[in-house]
């Protein structure tokens, strides 16, 4: 979830920066969007979903998250994102799923309390989009993580992201049940963030 | 070799018992350790198993249930008292009662479970819900199910060792080792 902010901060950066933003972004100045905006719970969420074998899955979200997007007025490849979540958040709409998720099986959040994302690039893709590429740890364990990033908006101070990926949830120590769930963690992550 | 006699049983009947016996209480044993794990994971894995095995048991129940409908039933040995030469039918009916309904039971109890995970024995193949309502009170009331179904199985094996340590150390007679080969179809170690 971190490396899609991640993704989407970057991804909208960049395309800032080039100009080459849609209707929405391309009436945005590069100097404009430059800054630092605080990543908060009102306006954004960090969904996820794994599917499991024979049709469906599981989904949930993450309640509580933060970040910093840092945008890099002069050179967008140095524009920086962190996002740190909070897994003892986790909801999916049972209580004893939510009790596994945060149990050693899979989060162990008695041990392990934070999941992070640092970006370390972003690669411009397309005119309101990009890819982020960070590294992401949980439960000790990182590995680089790309994620794509499309800028939705910047109006008054406030920037949205939107930032998806895939995550091999193996990576983690936390393939517990797999093949019967998926080993793949797809996330849908909105951002918004506000300068200042 | 491998049918029944009058007599004796036959290697298919042998197999099929020891094999059921030892899932039977390998099962039991796990099913109580998989839901005293401190470790999640471990319990969750453990619990995927005991279903593995649950399928597997019910899948030989119903070879051996076919199995003694198409075979014949050796006879007990002469010296067997009227009274166990009456019980015996009985006891043994609630024994492959047992068999079936322990691990139907915990079908059920999966299927009906709200947290809807898929059995997958072995890993091989996707093992269908029964067509059960999914609900917190339809699970909880077949986990007591299983749970005491188990309980009463148990038990009844436990008897059933009982009875066939007395017929071998008491009696003497065939009864147990009957069970083991069907070379054993004769005591050789009547009391003198």
């Amino acid at each position: 979830m971190s490396v899609h902010v991640f993704g989407r901060v970057l991804g909208a950066a960049a395309l800032i920066a080039v100009g080459l933003l849609g209707d929405t972004a391309s009436a945005v100045a590069l100097s404009d969007a430059a800054g630092r905006y605080a990543v908060s719970n009102n306006g954004s969420s960090i969904r996820f979903a794994i599917g499991k074998i024979g049709g469906g899955g599981l989904s949930g979200a993450f309640g509580q998250f933060k970040g910093t997007i840092r945008i890099d007025g002069g050179d967008i490849a140095r524009s920086k994102v962190d996002i740190t979540i909070f897994p003892e958040s986790v909801g999916t709409g049972q209580g004893r799923i939510d009790a596994f998720l945060k149990s050693d099986a899979v989060f162990d959040v008695a041990n392990s309390r934070e999941i992070t994302f640092r970006s370390t690039s972003v690669r411009r893709t397309g005119d309101n989009s990009a890819v982020i590429t960070g590294q992401l740890t949980a439960r000790g364990h990182t590995n680089t993580e790309k994620f794509t990033a499309e800028l939705q908006g910047l109006k008054g101070g406030q920037i949205r992201f939107r930032v998806s990926g895939q995550v091999f949830r193996s990576r983690y120590q936390m393939d517990v049940g797999t093949p019967i769930y998926s080993n793949i963690v797809a996330f849908d992550m909105e951002f918004s963030g506000r300068r200042g | 070799m491998l049918r029944n006699t009058t007599t004796r049983y036959g290697w298919a009947a042998i197999v099929l018992h020891w094999l059921i016996a030892a899932l039977f209480i390998g099962q039991f044993a796990l099913g109580l350790v998989m839901v005293r794990m401190t470790s999640q994971r471990t319990s969750f894995e453990l619990i995927q198993l005991h279903k593995s095995f649950g399928f597997l048991l019910l899948g030989l129940v119903l070879l051996r249930i076919g199995w003694r409908l198409g075979n014949l039933s050796p006879e007990l040995p002469d010296e067997v008292d009227p009274l166990e030469r009456k019980a015996a039918p009985t006891v043994h009916l609630l024994l492959y009662a047992a068999q079936l309904v322990v691990p139907l039971s915990g079908w059920a109890l999966v299927s009906v479970s709200v947290l809807e995970i898929p059995s997958v024995p072995f890993n091989l193949f996707v093992m269908p819900h029964l067509p059960l309502q999914v609900s917190d009170a339809a699970e909880t009331f077949w986990v007591f199910g299983h749970k005491w179904l188990a309980y009463a199985g148990i038990a009844l094996v436990v008897l059933h060792i009982l009875a066939a340590l007395r017929h071998h150390f008491w009696l003497r007679d065939v009864v147990l080792v009957r069970m083991i080969s069907p070379f054993f179809a004769r005591s050789p170690r009547k009391p003198e």
